[in-house]
């Protein structure tokens, strides 16, 4: 069984009105293994990320954890599953009415492996491994910067210590060193926590710290995966040229002239 | 013949469309109620959306009912006295704060205050992608958002339209007593010789139903809500209108069914 993909991802298909956004999307994501996804602005990648996590429910296509269908799990099953996901957020999603420390804390304590007391500590805790003190904690997240914020949405995915962890822009918008201090974290999720962890990233130097495995989405399709440590180099004139950052390729951007 | 078909199309999509968001609000209504009686349970949210109903709705409330009682005493006295049945002041603004105002203002009141109130905040969650991260927390957005704020508002109002049953009768009984020369004691046995426990009962079932109509539309507007800011000030909008309507229409028929004959 120790090569069923965590994830398996096939045709998957998710139009919004007119627009198609994925168009069959075909994907395998190896367990205990980082997989980083490329793809240009608006390319679907967070869509697909939600896709998976059950929150918009593809038009066609099928998506298997750990071998098992999820359209076909009742909702019991699906929350249980999900128990074991974790998920920053591209914008945060930090919950606003709550301190940061609730916030972190909030899966331990919706399935009530901690109590209120031991949560501050489980946070200053979770929070000191994002670089921020222990008293970031007691503000609202309304009161903090955006990269502030990015890493509490971060601290909040990890804290419950899950088994898959999706990860939307995890480094966007840190300072360099900070964005390689993250790196290091999810890269220690996967080791040391044996997670799964699939991040989308736009930041190349980020994408070959963190993967493993690199898949590229273009029009709806993964049109490339490889591995992640030579990206740039890879032969495939697409990635390349998204790796790269240049203006001439086989990607046109679709600008008026 | 074509525009008549044109219309009749019109008309069949409106129909349509509002059977469809009726049918869509039940089973959103059926949702919430069903997670009443499966753990876990969230009291202290729940705590918190009904302090916030009740008690800050309070002084509005209040207000009002103090307002309309005087206005009562001071209209039906005007009314009465042409006829000569000034005596009756005291039983037409008891009756009318109990069976209808306490509880339609009331709900007028709240439904402005809470219904924007939560259909912004849970709009504002939804656009920013909050609800949805509730679900990857081992969270049921639903029993977390919706079920304790429409069960705060369902017991809520009952207690604040007391609270505006008193006021109101206060209200007349200072103008009857002050301005149009009742005395105090034969203005308040009249006040309640005539009531029947069935007139404050049925308003406090109008108020309960008022409540859960409130807070239901506001958390659907909130939790339908698309389309950034903008799309929040439309959820927001509608909740007050619909749940405005809705308590009017809704106060017609109750009356009609609890004062059947
Ligand atoms: N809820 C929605 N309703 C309608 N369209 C949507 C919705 N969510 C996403 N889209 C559309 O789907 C497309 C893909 O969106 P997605 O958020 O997956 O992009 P992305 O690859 O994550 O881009 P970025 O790198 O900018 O975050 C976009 O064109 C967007 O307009
Ligand atoms: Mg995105």
């Amino acid at each position: 069984m120790s090569d069923t993909p965590k994830i398996r991802l096939r045709g998957l298909t998710k139009a919004f009105g007119s627009k198609v956004v994925l168009d069959g999307v075909d994907l395998d994501i190896r367990a205990r293994h980082s997989m980083v996804i490329l793809g240009g602005s608006g390319s679907g990648k967070s869509v697909t990320l939600k896709c998976i996590l059950g929150l918009i429910t593809p038009d066609a296509g099928t998506i298997e954890i750990d071998g098992q269908d999820v359209a076909r799990m009742s909702r019991r099953e699906r929350e249980a599953l999900n128990d074991r996901i974790g998920m920053l957020f591209q914008n945060g999603a930090l919950f606003d009415s709550l301190p940061v420390w609730e916030n972190v804390c909030f899966k331990l304590l919706a399935q009530r492996r901690i109590s209120r007391r031991a949560a501050r500590d489980k946070a200053a805790e979770v929070l000191a491994q994002v670089g921020l003190a222990a008293s970031v904690g007691d503000l609202s997240p309304a009161e903090l910067s955006g990269g502030m914020q990015k890493r509490v949405g971060l601290a909040r995915a990890i804290a419950a210590e899950p088994d898959i962890i999706f990860f939307d822009e995890p480094t966007t918008g840190l300072d360099p060193i900070m964005g390689a201090v993250i790196d290091g974290l999810i890269v220690d999720c996967v080791e040391k926590l044996g997670a799964t962890a699939v991040s989308i990233t736009h930041d190349m130097a980020s994408a070959r710290r963190i993967g493993d495995d690199a898949a590229m989405i273009h029009k709806g399709r993964i049109v490339w995966r490889g591995g992640a440590a030579n990206l740039g180099e890879t032969g495939n004139a697409m990635v390349d040229q998204f790796a790269r950052g240049e203006r001439e390729g086989p990607i046109q951007m679709e600008l008026r002239k | 013949m074509d525009r008549t078909l044109d219309l009749t199309a019109a008309l069949g999509r409106v129909v349509i469309g509002f059977l469809r968001s009726v049918g869509a609000i039940a089973i959103f209504a059926a949702e919430a109620i069903s997670h009443l009686v499966r753990p876990p349970f969230h009291g202290r949210l729940f705590l918190k959306a009904f302090i916030e109903i009740a008690w800050f709705s309070l002084p509005v409330v209040a207000l009002t009912a103090v307002f309309t009682g005087m206005v009562l005493a001071l209209q039906s006295y005007t009314g009465f006295s042409r006829f000569n049945a000034e005596g009756a002041v005291a039983n037409v603004v008891v009756l009318s704060i109990t069976r209808e105002l306490g509880p339609v203002l009331a709900g007028l009141m709240v439904a402005g205050r809470i219904g924007a109130a939560f259909a912004a905040e849970i709009g504002t969650m939804r656009v920013t992608d909050q609800i949805d991260a509730l679900s990857t927390l081992s969270t049921n957005p639903m029993k977390y958002l919706v079920t304790p704020r429409i069960l705060a508002g369902t017991l809520a109002l009952p207690l604040l339209v007391v609270v505006a049953d008193i006021l109101g009768v206060m209200g007349g009984w200072l103008i009857g007593t002050q301005q149009l020369g009742f005395a105090s004691g034969a203005y308040l046995k009249s006040t309640f010789d005539f009531l029947h426990a069935a007139d404050v009962i049925s308003g406090l079932i109008k108020a309960a139903v008022f409540g859960f109509v409130i807070t239901l539309m506001g958390c659907w507007a909130g939790y339908q809500s698309g389309g950034g800011a903008q799309g929040v000030g439309r959820a927001t909008t509608s909740a007050v209108v619909a749940s405005s309507i809705l308590i009017l229409a809704l106060d017609y028929i109750l009356t009609a069914i609890l004062f059947a004959r």
